[in-house]
Order: C-alpha cells, then sequence, then structure tokens
C-alpha cells in the first residue's frame, strides 16, 4: 500500500518537474468575459518591475491572465464541428454601445389599419393563372401575363354609351394614370403618417359630374392658385364669401373689452368650479361605433377559428359585413359617376 | 406639397442596399475606418497601416490626404461613416502641437459618440519582431492590466472603446485551437502600453494546455491627449438593447436539482363518455335494438302530431 503510494506520489512529482504549471495565483480575481475573450485586471502592477524590464513583465503578466482566460474557455461545453473542436461561448457580458438605435415598429398603412379593424385576412393570389384565350398558364402581372386587356386591338362600344365618339382606348390610359397617381398620393399619405408630418391632402379629383359643393371648393381653390395667393383675384359684384377657404386665426385686441373679458375669464373659472366634464357627443359617438366595430370583427374571427373553413360562407356575420360594404359601394360608385 | 419627395429604390439590389444599413435587432459587426490625415509622420501612417491590417476583414481605409480636425469639425467624419456604413474610426496625424497623434472614436446613429486623442510615444512595427504572425480576422482575446480602467472615468471609457475597437466578430463558438492572438491593454503612470502576442499552446500534463507568449508587434506606448465623451443621457441611450433580443423565459419547462429537465403537460378535462371500451357482441346487439326502438316510437310520436 505504501509502495503505491509513494509511487502516486513520485509519478505526478514527475510530471511537475517536466511540465510546467497552469495555476496562476491573483490576489484580487480577473473579471472575465468569455463571451468577448476578455480578461480585466484590477490588481497593482509591480512599479520596480515595469520600471527595470518592462516587456518581460508585461509579458509575463500577460501570459498569465490569458492562461486564466484559457483556463475558463476549457471548462465551457464543448462540439466537434467539421473535425474542429469548437467551445460555445455564453453571449457578452460588457456593456458596448449599439451603432445605430433599436428599430422601431413601422406604422400601419390606411389600409393595414382598416383591415384590422374589419379583421380583413391577406389571401395568397397564386402567380400564374390559366388564360382562356390562350389555353395555357400564365403569369398574373407582369409581361406576358394573361387576360391582358391593354393589348386588345378592339373595344366595344357600350350600348349605353352617352358618346360613342369617345375614344375608348385613351380613356382607359387615362383612368389607369389616375389610379396610379391615386396609389403614389396615398403612399405618401401613408409616410407623412408614419412621420408625425402633415399629412398632404388630397385637393381634387376630377369628376365627369361636380356637385354643387364640389365647385364651390374648385372655384375657391382656382382663385388661390395664382402667384400672389389670390391677393388680386377680382371678385364678381355679388359673390358671397366662399365657405372653403381655411380659417384665420383671430387675436384679441390687447386692450379695450374689459366687460368681455372679465366675463370670458368668469366662464373658464365656472367651469373649472362646476367639474362637469365637457363631453364631445361626436367623439364619444364614434369612438363607441368604433369600438362595436371591433368587437365584431374579433368575434367574427374566433368564429371563423372555430369552423376553419368559415372565410368564404359564412351565415350572420357576411350579412352584417355586406350591410357595411353596401355603404362603401354607395361611396365608390359615386366617384366613378 | 408639404412632403418632400420621398424616392424609393428603383432595383431589387438598391432595396437590398438600403435595407442592409437600416437599425437591426441583431446587429452587425461595426466597421472601422483608419483615416490619414492631412500631414501624418513614418510612424502614424505606419501604425495605422499595421492597426488596419489587424481588423481586416472590418475595416477600410482612406489613405489619401484627408485635412480634418475631428474635435473641430465632426461633420466630415461622420460624412465618411455614412459612406461606408462604419461606426469606428482612427484618425492619425502629426504637428508641431500634436506630433503623432492618433484619434480614436465610435458613432452612435451617424453621430461621434466618443472621441479620444492619443499621442504615439513610441512604435515597434512588426516587421521587428521575427517569427510567424497570426493569420487575418483571428478574433483577439483582450486583456486590460491596471488600476487606471477602473478609477478613472476617462480610462474607463477608453476600455470600453478600445474592446469596442478591437474585439473583432461577435461569435456564439469559438475554435479552441485558433485561440492565436492576444491583444494586451496596460495603463500606468499616465501612458497606456498595447502589445500584440501570439499564443502557442504547451502541453501540460492534464487537459488544459499550458499558455506562452510569444510578441509578434506592432506595440505602442500612448498617452492620453484630448478628450470628448458622450453625455450620459446619450450614452445610456447608445446602450439600449431591444426587448425581443432578451430571452424570453420558458414557461412550463423546468430543471431539478439533478439537472434533468421537467416538463408540465396541461390537459383538457378528458370526458369519459367518448371513451372507447371493449367492444362485445353482446353490447352492440343491444345497442342495435334500442336505436331501432327509438326510431319507432319517435316515428309514432310523430304521427300523433300531424293526426
Amino acid at each position: 500500500m505504501a509502495d503505491l503510494v509513494e509511487r502516486v506520489l513520485q509519478e505526478a512529482a514527475e510530471r511537475e518537474s517536466h511540465y510546467k504549471t497552469i495555476e496562476v495565483h491573483k490576489d484580487i480575481e480577473l473579471e472575465i468575459d468569455p463571451g468577448n475573450l476578455l480578461t480585466v485586471d484590477t490588481n497593482p502592477l509591480d512599479a520596480t518591475k515595469l520600471k527595470k524590464n518592462r516587456e518581460e513583465y508585461l509579458k509575463s503578466l500577460a501570459r498569465d491572465n490569458t492562461q486564466l482566460l484559457i483556463n475558463t474557455l476549457w471548462q465551457l461545453p464543448t462540439e466537434k464541428v467539421d473535425e474542429a473542436i469548437v467551445v460555445k461561448l455564453p453571449d457578452p457580458k460588457t456593456p458596448i454601445p449599439r451603432e445605430k438605435p433599436v428599430p422601431k415598429d413601422k406604422a400601419l398603412t390606411k389600409w393595414q389599419q382598416y383591415a384590422q379593424l374589419k379583421g380583413i385576412q391577406k389571401r395568397k393570389k397564386s402567380r400564374m393563372m390559366w388564360d382562356d384565350q390562350s389555353k395555357e398558364w400564365k403569369p398574373r402581372w407582369g409581361y406576358k401575363r394573361g387576360n391582358d386587356d391593354t393589348q386588345e386591338w378592339c373595344i366595344e362600344v357600350p350600348d349605353n354609351a352617352e358618346d360613342p365618339n369617345v375614344d375608348l382606348f385613351a380613356k382607359k390610359n387615362k383612368e389607369k394614370k389616375e389610379r396610379v397617381a391615386k396609389n403614389e398620393l396615398q403612399r405618401l399619405r401613408n409616410i407623412a403618417r408614419s412621420q408625425k408630418s402633415k399629412v398632404p391632402g388630397v385637393g381634387l379629383t376630377p369628376t365627369e359630374a361636380p356637385s354643387k359643393d364640389y365647385l364651390g371648393k374648385a372655384l375657391a381653390l382656382a382663385r388661390k392658385s395664382t402667384a400672389s395667393i389670390g391677393k388680386f383675384t377680382d371678385k364678381l359684384p355679388t359673390e358671397k364669401p366662399s365657405k372653403h377657404t381655411g380659417k384665420k386665426r383671430k387675436f384679441e385686441p390687447n386692450y379695450g373689452d374689459v366687460e368681455r373679458e372679465s366675463k370670458k375669464q368668469l366662464k373658464i373659472l365656472n367651469h373649472i368650479q362646476n367639474r362637469i366634464p365637457i363631453v364631445n357627443t361626436t367623439k364619444a359617438a364614434n369612438r363607441h361605433i368604433m369600438e362595436e366595430q371591433r368587437s365584431r370583427a374579433r368575434r367574427r374571427r374566433e368564429e371563423d377559428g372555430g369552423k376553419q373553413k368559415g372565410g368564404k360562407n359564412k351565415g350572420g356575420g357576411g350579412k352584417k359585413k355586406g350591410g357595411f360594404k353596401a355603404g362603401k359601394k354607395g361611396k365608390a360608385g359615386g366617384k366613378k359617376r | 406639397m408639404v412632403l418632400q419627395r420621398i424616392v424609393k429604390p428603383k432595383t431589387q439590389q438598391g432595396k437590398r442596399f438600403l435595407e442592409k444599413r437600416e437599425p437591426k435587432l441583431v446587429e452587425n459587426d461595426k466597421q472601422a475606418m483608419f483615416i490619414k490625415g492631412g500631414n501624418t509622420s513614418s510612424v502614424v501612417s505606419q501604425a495605422l497601416k499595421e492597426l488596419y491590417v489587424l481588423k481586416k476583414q472590418n475595416s477600410v481605409t482612406y489613405k489619401r490626404k484627408n485635412i480634418l480636425r475631428p474635435f473641430e469639425d465632426e461633420t466630415p467624419l461622420e460624412f465618411f461613416a455614412k459612406k461606408t456604413d462604419a461606426s469606428l474610426f482612427m484618425f492619425g496625424s502629426h504637428n508641431k502641437k500634436r506630433p503623432n497623434n492618433l484619434v480614436l472614436g465610435r458613432f452612435f446613429d451617424f453621430h461621434i459618440l466618443d472621441m479620444i486623442e492619443l499621442g504615439i510615444d513610441k512604435f515597434v512595427s512588426q516587421a521587428e519582431f521575427p517569427g510567424g504572425k497570426c493569420p487575418e480576422g483571428t478574433k483577439p482575446c483582450l486583456m486590460f492590466a491596471g488600476e487606471t480602467f477602473e478609477q478613472d472615468v476617462e480610462y474607463q471609457r477608453l476600455k470600453n472603446l478600445l474592446i469596442d475597437f478591437f474585439r473583432g466578430p461577435v461569435v456564439s463558438q469559438v475554435r479552441l485551437a485558433g485561440l492565436e492572438h492576444v491583444i494586451m491593454v496596460t495603463a500606468t503612470e499616465g501612458k497606456i502600453l498595447i502589445r500584440n502576442y501570439r499564443v502557442l499552446l504547451k502541453k501540460s500534463g492534464s487537459r488544459t494546455p499550458r499558455i506562452e507568449l510569444e510578441e509578434i508587434g506592432p506595440s505602442l506606448d500612448l498617452t492620453l491627449r484630448r478628450v470628448k465623451l458622450a453625455s450620459d443621457d446619450l450614452y445610456k441611450r447608445s446602450l439600449k438593447q431591444p426587448k425581443t433580443v432578451k430571452p424570453r423565459k420558458k414557461k412550463n419547462v423546468s430543471h431539478d436539482a439533478f439537472g434533468s429537465k421537467l416538463g408540465n403537460i396541461h390537459m383538457q378535462k378528458q370526458s369519459l363518455d367518448k371513451l372507447q371500451t371493449r367492444k362485445m357482441k353482446g353490447l352492440k346487439a343491444q345497442k342495435r335494438k334500442s336505436q331501432s326502438e327509438a326510431r319507432q316510437s319517435s316515428a309514432k310520436r310523430s304521427k300523433g302530431v300531424d293526426t
């Protein structure tokens, strides 16, 4: 037994003499961040050694710290990837500033907001579609697309056409251009809304049967569309002031009507003392309606989830939705007329 | 129109290029610019060149004369940063007032965050050290030593900046044999000493190897000059991490003291009515009988209603 112990001890001593030790002693333990392969040594430096033999001292210090880092790295779990042993590093601990700020969520477009409110889901359309004329599959859009009505060489004049001499090709082109322009404007408005800058107005879109209100608006705009913003535009002798001019800011005079001012102040004071909240009825009603719509959409979505197939053929929900759609259709129809 | 024209990228390539530069949740590795100033000494240009090589793959050089004064006007630097999508820079210059000058800095959102000016007192090039060098693009081990790095605010920030500058790509795993390069930064008596070493792994009789180092250069002795640090508010903002990057707590998974994984399974109450029991002939016949009976009785009932 004693023989064995002696032998083991001797072997250990031999090994130690053969190899240098991997152990390092430090008064204050190092901060080690294995994620960054980083050590921070806060021990005071040896000034005399540093002065006497700087390079040697730095090297030995670096060696000791590296040894400590390696010792911790070798304790981490390893893996074999492509015949190389890799060690899995933990996440870096040292806080390092970001390069750019954290990205914000993109603001929803007007349509996305509406779709969310109504619970409308996106449906994927296939890229290819069946073209009845050529009897083959063709892309839905783009070059060599199927069911292409822009390439037709003749367009039938409808029976109920008001003016049979209208160039239908030109009309179609113009309508397409207007749709594109409208879409571009809506894109810009969405961007403006997301950046919280002033949302550009639509202005006046051309219509074929303008209403009285529309004409009034157009007139007011036309008046202002001069280099001097309508300052020198002549008025008709019996012309009434337009309703569509914007509001001008008005300021009270600096001195004068004391009675009116005191009344105003008293009114404010009264209101504060009474503590009766002002109810904006239109706003409240709108909020109520919106809440109702939202809950309805939610309910419908839940029903859909239950049925799984429900999207296409629903009973009650569909009817409700139909009712809403009718309203929209009316609007759209108005534009077309 | 109120809004300025917003230009959409015309090509898919252009779109991808812009997307690459947008802020991301998990960020790419930072690019570093090495900018040569209007006048440089051989020491400064050599230092820039060798540090550029150390950081290659994530670095660009501006080799021509760039007459900039980072501490007086930051805009040209910010312009360069925007151009190359870089957020670290090292600017070298040499003049009578500040000989052998290096300005080290970083950007946040293309604006200067920190900027530290260092003077090179001594520079030893890589060429003066015999022996092998580290291959390009190895992730270095960083060693910081000296009490000053903990005590002084400027040195603390300098430490963070140097870590940011030299740490290389952020990786989840590293090859054990690939730990070859050590950068040692020591702060002592107002000086900052940067040394580069190559790691030699020796046998130690155990699994963990014994480390020996060999100096490979470049080595620099630096002194701190002017400093421009970010305000605490801005610095804090730049440190903000997105919520989604933090790992979420996993529900229903736990580990016990022995390290084995336990899971909770939540089940709905089993309905015993629909339970399939053993099928027997006797039961089957009975069922059919009862069904036919029920049918008959219902028919009778309906008839009764009709009449």
